[in-house]
């Protein structure tokens, strides 16, 4: 059916074969390309996320050098019943699901057109595939000054008014921007999904007499269903680190209204200098990270697995 | 039928590229077309932007860019294929379990890491250094590099291996012979999409670079902060550092989705 995801259908009748139980030299030899990554990997990755933990049980300001002692999870407690980390836990999850939601609509009505043969696809193509190409932090200018400036930006501009888009409705004003740079993300990958479809047996559901719309909806949609599950996994995985969008559209506000996880960790790291406390949020940040990250992977491991079976 | 969705289609098309052409367009205008309302259309064409962006010492940036993003994409094709030959070729006992781990620590906020990152590289003098940045966008494109090259190595058929191996072709020779031709256009897709993430780096650049190793994203920050609001310079320096990758993704606008994917969609 499917011939996309992670392999082609030619290889699916031949597995990679199981490792034999060679001897331990056969086994060294296996190893041997993959050790400097994975040591890379862990030492570039793994390592600070230990030191991250013994540096959350300091009490250390770096604006009062010298003043560097242990005090267990009182930087846990200070940080949990801060009103500020929840208000950022918020942020982070309303800025992550509103952009990946309406970045997936989008994506999913481009693809469709993008679906049909007409006159200068490939152009079309290229020019929807183009805001995703667009350096972040440049995007994130662009809107900010030429777009949503109440003054001369391109909205009031056009439709007149004297709005000032960003200080009025700042979620809703990064979330636009980052929307506009990843739809192209999820149109490719749901593309990549629409195309994959038999075009057999979709032919003989409207020799049957099944409307456009009943096909898409009881037959596209459905096998759609693990492009969508993937793009909502990738596009969250990318955009809960949003720090580029927040940290020039808004720095954060008004107040603390656009303020996420990644911006406040860098305002009490290199803004009031608590070492100590943006370890113990970094560390809370990671738990929830993992936390996500396992029902993320068993989706992904559950997508493998279908495919190595087939 | 089809033509009516090709015009919807194509309106879509035009206004997710506006803001693309409207940056581009501004960026030719002298700065009073610029700021106008309503928006100016029509307008002499003038390059002194660019010169402005010039005069204020983009190159140094540019460089810096250029550097970490062709090193670090460079390490991570060296260190991610053989990996990926290790995980799919002849896979060793847990591959999966090392593929999983690759890609568990994309999924690891950079903003945990980045106070260790900051004191670790502080306390070996390397704050504000161009290899810095190469190694942390190593680490950073790393994973995607592996599962990406991992699914072109899958492409590579068993049967033409299995006979290399039968006439006796050594690794090396069945490497340069067989794999190599099957994968080079993987290998280049993975590496460009490596670049263009490098490229467009902010969060670990404005934190561990100033004067001496900062990028392209942070020469179009500071020059905002410095100079106060001049929209069509600003926009002269967006388009200037967005070109790079903007030619790199449209060249490789057919792999981009495998890459994105970590070669999960082909």
């Amino acid at each position: 059916m499917t011939d996309v995801i992670t392999r082609a259908a030619e290889q699916t009748e031949t597995p990679p074969p199981a490792p034999t139980k060679g001897g331990a030299k056969d086994r060294w030899v296996r190893r041997a390309p993959l050790l400097p990554a994975l040591i890379f990997a862990i030492i570039v990755t793994q390592v600070p996320f230990l030191v991250t933990i013994y540096l959350s049980t300091l009490g250390w300001n770096a604006l009062r050098p010298g003043q560097r002692h242990f005090v267990g999870i009182d930087n846990y407690v200070t940080v949990l019943t801060d009103s500020r980390l929840r208000a950022a836990l918020a942020n982070t999850v309303i800025l992550t699901a509103g952009a990946v939601i309406f970045s997936m609509i989008l994506g999913l009505a481009l693809a469709v057109l993008l679906d049909r043969k007409f006159l200068g696809r490939s152009v079309v193509r290229t020019m929807l595939i183009t805001p995703f190409l667009v350096m972040p932090i440049a995007a994130a200018l662009l809107w900010k000054h030429a777009i949503y400036n109440p003054a001369y930006g391109l909205i009031n501009g056009i439709f007149g008014g004297s709005t000032d888009w960003v200080s009025s409705y700042p979620k809703a004003a990064v979330i636009a921007t980052l929307v506009w740079q990843w739809t192209p993300f999820m149109m490719l990958i749901l593309l990549a999904g629409l195309q994959s479809q038999s075009e057999d047996i979709l032919e003989a559901a409207r020799v049957d007499g099944a409307s456009g719309w009943r096909i898409f909806t009881s037959m596209t949609l459905p096998h759609l269903r693990q492009y969508l599950e993937l793009g909502a996994l990738l596009g969250s995985i990318y955009l809960v680190n949003t720090f580029d969008a927040v940290f020039t559209i808004t720095q954060g506000g008004p107040g603390s209204q656009t303020t996420n996880l990644p911006y406040e960790i860098y305002l009490t790291t290199f803004r009031k200098f608590e070492y100590g406390e943006a370890s113990a949020a970094g560390v809370i940040v990671v738990l929830l990270t993992i936390i996500v990250a396992t029902f993320a992977l068993r989706v992904i491991s559950s997508l493998f697995r279908m495919e190595e079976s087939r | 039928m089809n033509s009516v969705w090709g015009i919807v289609a194509w309106i879509a098309g035009i206004i997710f590229v506006f803001p693309v052409i409207w940056m581009v367009l501004t960026s030719f205008k002298q700065e009073q077309d610029a700021a106008s309302n309503p928006p100016t259309w029509a307008f002499t064409p003038t390059l002194d932007q660019y010169a402005q962006v010039f005069d204020r010492n983009i190159t140094p940036f540019l460089l810096n860019s250029l550097m970490a993003s062709i090193f670090s994409t460079l390490l991570v094709v060296v260190l991610a294929t053989p990996a990926a030959y290790a995980l799919s070729l002849r896979p060793v006992a847990k591959w999966t379990d090392a593929l999983f781990f690759f890609i568990s620590t994309k999924m690891m906020p950079a903003v945990a890491a980045l106070l260790p990152v900051y004191l670790l590289v502080k306390q070996l003098g390397m704050l504000d250094n161009v290899w810095t940045m190469v190694i942390l966008y190593t680490s950073m494109n790393l994973p995607l590099a592996v599962w990406m090259m991992r699914s072109f190595l899958l492409e590579v058929p068993r049967e033409v291996l299995e006979a290399g191996e039968v006439d006796g072709a050594s690794l090396i020779t069945s490497i340069r012979k067989i794999i190599l031709p099957i994968v080079s256009p993987g290998l280049a897709a993975t590496a460009l999409i490596c670049f263009i993430f490098a490229w467009n780096e902010f969060f670990l650049a404005v934190n561990l670079t100033a004067t001496n190793a900062g990028t392209a994203p942070i020469f179009l920050v500071g020059f905002i902060s410095s100079e106060g609001l001049f929209l069509a310079r600003l926009c002269a320096a967006a388009t200037l550092v967005s070109l790079p990758v903007l030619i790199a993704g449209w060249v490789a606008q057919n792999k981009l989705v495998r890459g994105l994917s970590m070669g999960a969609v082909k």
